[in-house]
C-alpha cells in the first residue's frame, strides 16, 4: 500500500477487465478518471490560491487581508465564486462573441494542460511523455493565443493595447525561457520529467544556479506580473486585455493567471529544486507531492515577493531587457554548460558540480562587470542630457528678500 | 508509451470543459439584462471614437520576426541537447558554432537599431 494511486488504478483495471470490457476501453476510463482527478485537485488548489494570494498580499502591505467569512477567512474564495457566478454577464457592444466566449476557456484550459506533465511522485505523474519540456513550451504558448483573443475580441482599444503588448512581452521572454529549459534538458540528456527529476542526484540549482534565474526571470515576465504586468498596467490601460470581461469570464482569467503561476513554480521545483525528492520519497511515494508542493510554493512565495516589492518597466526597458542582457546571457551559458559538460566527461560528481557552479559564478561575475561599466556609461550620458536642477536657495533668497 | 499519448489526448478534450461548465452555471442562474448604456465599450466613460480594430505598429511585426528565427534555431538544439552522450567534442563543438551564428544575427540587428523600441 506505499502507493495508493497505482494501486487504485490496478485495482479499477482488475475490477473492469472482470465486467468483460477491453483492453482499449479500459485505457480510456482510466485515462478520463485520472484526468478528471488531477484537474479538479489543481483546481481546488487554485480556489484556495485566492485566499493565500490576497492573505500573503495583505501582509506585504500592511493589512490584515480577508478575515470575514470562516476562521482567518478561509472561506473567502467560496464566496468569492458564488458571487462570480450569480454576477451578470455583460457582453460589449460590437464584440466578437465567439471568441469573446472562448478566450477565458482557453486561459484557463491552457495552464490544466501544463499538469499533465508534472510529476508528483517517483510513480505518480499524469503522462511520462519523452518531449514534456517542449510539450511545456507549446502548451504555455497557448495562454498567450488566450489574451490576444480576448483583447482583440473585446472591441475595446484599451483591451487591444493590453494585447499587443503581451504578444511583444511573450514571445520576447520566451526566448530565454526555452534555452534555459534547454540546460536541464542537456544536464539530464532527456526532454521526460521524470528522468530530469531522476538525474538530479544534486539539485540542479546547484549545479546551473544562472540557468534557474533566467528561467525565474523570464516565467515571471511570461506569467506578466509586476515588474512585467505591462498587458495589464492599471494606471495607463485600465485592465488591459480582460477589461471587458465580467463574472465568471474574468474569474476564468483570474483563477488561470494565479493557476499559471502555481504551474510554473511547480516547473520550476521540478527542473532546479529536484521535484519530489526529498527523504523517504522512494520508501513512501505518496510523500512525493508534499515535497513538490512545499518547494512550489516557495518559488510562489518568491513570485509573489518581487511582484510586491518592484516598480513596472517600461515596454522599451522591458524589451531591451531581455534582447540585449537576457538572452546573451543565456546563449553564454549554454555554450559553456555544453563545453565544460563534455570536458568533465569521467570525473567524479563532486568534481563537475563544482566546476559547473564555478563556471557560473564566473559567469555571474563577468556580467556584473559589463553591466557595471554599461551604467558608469549610461550615467554620464543622462548627466550630459540633461543637466541638473538649479539648486533651490537662490530662488528662495529671493523670497526671503521680497518678505 | 503509448497509454501516456491517449492521457495527453484525454486530456486535450477534457481541459475545456472545467472552463466551460464553469461558464454554464452563470448562464443558468445569472440575470441577463442588457441595456445600450450597460453594453457600452468602457473606456473610462469617454465615448468610443473610431475603429477600435487598427493597424498596429510595424515594430511589433519586427520584433516577431526575431522571435521566429530564435525559436526555430533552438527548436534545433533540443535534439542536440538530448543526444548529448552520443556527441563527440567536434559535434559539440558544431553545435556551439550554431549557437555562435544565433549570437552573430543578435548582434547584427542589435546594431541595425532593430531593437530600439521607437
Amino acid at each position: 500500500m506505499s502507493d495508493p494511486v497505482n494501486s487504485i488504478a490496478e485495482w479499477l483495471r482488475m475490477i473492469l477487465s472482470s465486467w468483460g470490457l477491453s483492453e482499449g476501453l479500459i485505457t480510456v476510463i482510466l485515462g478520463v478518471l485520472g484526468v478528471v482527478i488531477l484537474a479538479s485537485f489543481v483546481l481546488i488548489v487554485d480556489i484556495m490560491l485566492v485566499w493565500i494570494e490576497r492573505k500573503i498580499v495583505a501582509r506585504f502591505q500592511d493589512r490584515f487581508g480577508p478575515n470575514r467569512v470562516g476562521p482567518y477567512g478561509v472561506l473567502q474564495p467560496i464566496a468569492d465564486v458564488i458571487k462570480l457566478l450569480i454576477k451578470e454577464d455583460i457582453m460589449p457592444n460590437g464584440a466578437d462573441k465567439f471568441i469573446f466566449n472562448i478566450a477565458p476557456i482557453i486561459a484557463l484550459a491552457a495552464v490544466l494542460l501544463l499538469w499533465a506533465v508534472v510529476p508528483l511522485a517517483p510513480t505518480i505523474i499524469g503522462a511520462d511523455i519523452n518531449v514534456a519540456v517542449l510539450y511545456v513550451v507549446a502548451i504555455g504558448s497557448l495562454g498567450t493565443l488566450a489574451i490576444i483573443m480576448a483583447g482583440w475580441a473585446s472591441n475595446n482599444k484599451y483591451a487591444l493595447l493590453g494585447a499587443f503588448r503581451t504578444v511583444a512581452l511573450l514571445i520576447a521572454y520566451e526566448v530565454p525561457m526555452i534555452i534555459a529549459l534547454l540546460v536541464p534538458v542537456l544536464l539530464a540528456r532527456s526532454m521526460g520529467m521524470q528522468t530530469i527529476v531522476a538525474a538530479q542526484s544534486t539539485w540542479y540549482i546547484f549545479v546551473v544556479p544562472l540557468a534557474a534565474v533566467i528561467l525565474f526571470i523570464s516565467s515571471i515576465a511570461e506569467l506578466g506580473r509586476t515588474p512585467f504586468d505591462i498587458s495589464e498596467a492599471e494606471s495607463e490601460i485600465v485592465a488591459g486585455f480582460h477589461i471587458e470581461y465580467t463574472g465568471m469570464k474574468f474569474g476564468l482569467f483570474y483563477a488561470g493567471e494565479l493557476l499559471h503561476a502555481l504551474t510554473v513554480s511547480a516547473l520550476i521545483s521540478t527542473l532546479f529544486l529536484g521535484g519530489w525528492r526529498g527523504p523517504f520519497v522512494d520508501q513512501v511515494p505518496i510523500l512525493g507531492p508534499v515535497y513538490l508542493f512545499i518547494k512550489s510554493f516557495f518559488v510562489y512565495y518568491l513570485i509573489m515577493w518581487i511582484r510586491y516589492s518592484f516598480p513596472r518597466v517600461r515596454i522599451d526597458q522591458m524589451l531591451g531587457f531581455n534582447w540585449k542582457f537576457l538572452t546573451p546571457l543565456a546563449l553564454c551559458l549554454l555554450i559553456v554548460v555544453a563545453i565544460l559538460d563534455k570536458l568533465l566527461v569521467g570525473t567524479s560528481q563532486a568534481v563537475y558540480v563544482l566546476v559547473m557552479l564555478g563556471a557560473n559564478l564566473m559567469i555571474v561575475w563577468a556580467t556584473v562587470l559589463i553591466l557595471r561599466k554599461y551604467a558608469r556609461v549610461e550615467r554620464k550620458r543622462i548627466g550630459e542630457e540633461r543637466p541638473v536642477a538649479v539648486p533651490p536657495d537662490t530662488e528662495s533668497s529671493e523670497l526671503v528678500g521680497q518678505e | 508509451m503509448l497509454n501516456d499519448w491517449i492521457f495527453i489526448g484525454i486530456f486535450l478534450l477534457l481541459a475545456p470543459i472545467f472552463p466551460a461548465l464553469a461558464l454554464l452555471i452563470p448562464r443558468l442562474i445569472a440575470p441577463r439584462k442588457p441595456n445600450p448604456l450597460k453594453t457600452e465599450t468602457y473606456e473610462c466613460g469617454i465615448e468610443t471614437y473610431g475603429e477600435t480594430w487598427v493597424q498596429f505598429k510595424v515594430q511589433y511585426y519586427i520584433f516577431a520576426l526575431v522571435f521566429l528565427i530564435f525559436d526555430i534555431e533552438i527548436v534545433f538544439l533540443f535534439p542536440w541537447a538530448v543526444a548529448f552522450d552520443q556527441l563527440s567534442m567536434f559535434a559539440v563543438l558544431e553545435g556551439v558554432l550554431f549557437i555562435m551564428i544565433l549570437v552573430a544575427g543578435l548582434f547584427y540587428i542589435w546594431r541595425k537599431g532593430v531593437l530600439e523600441w521607437v
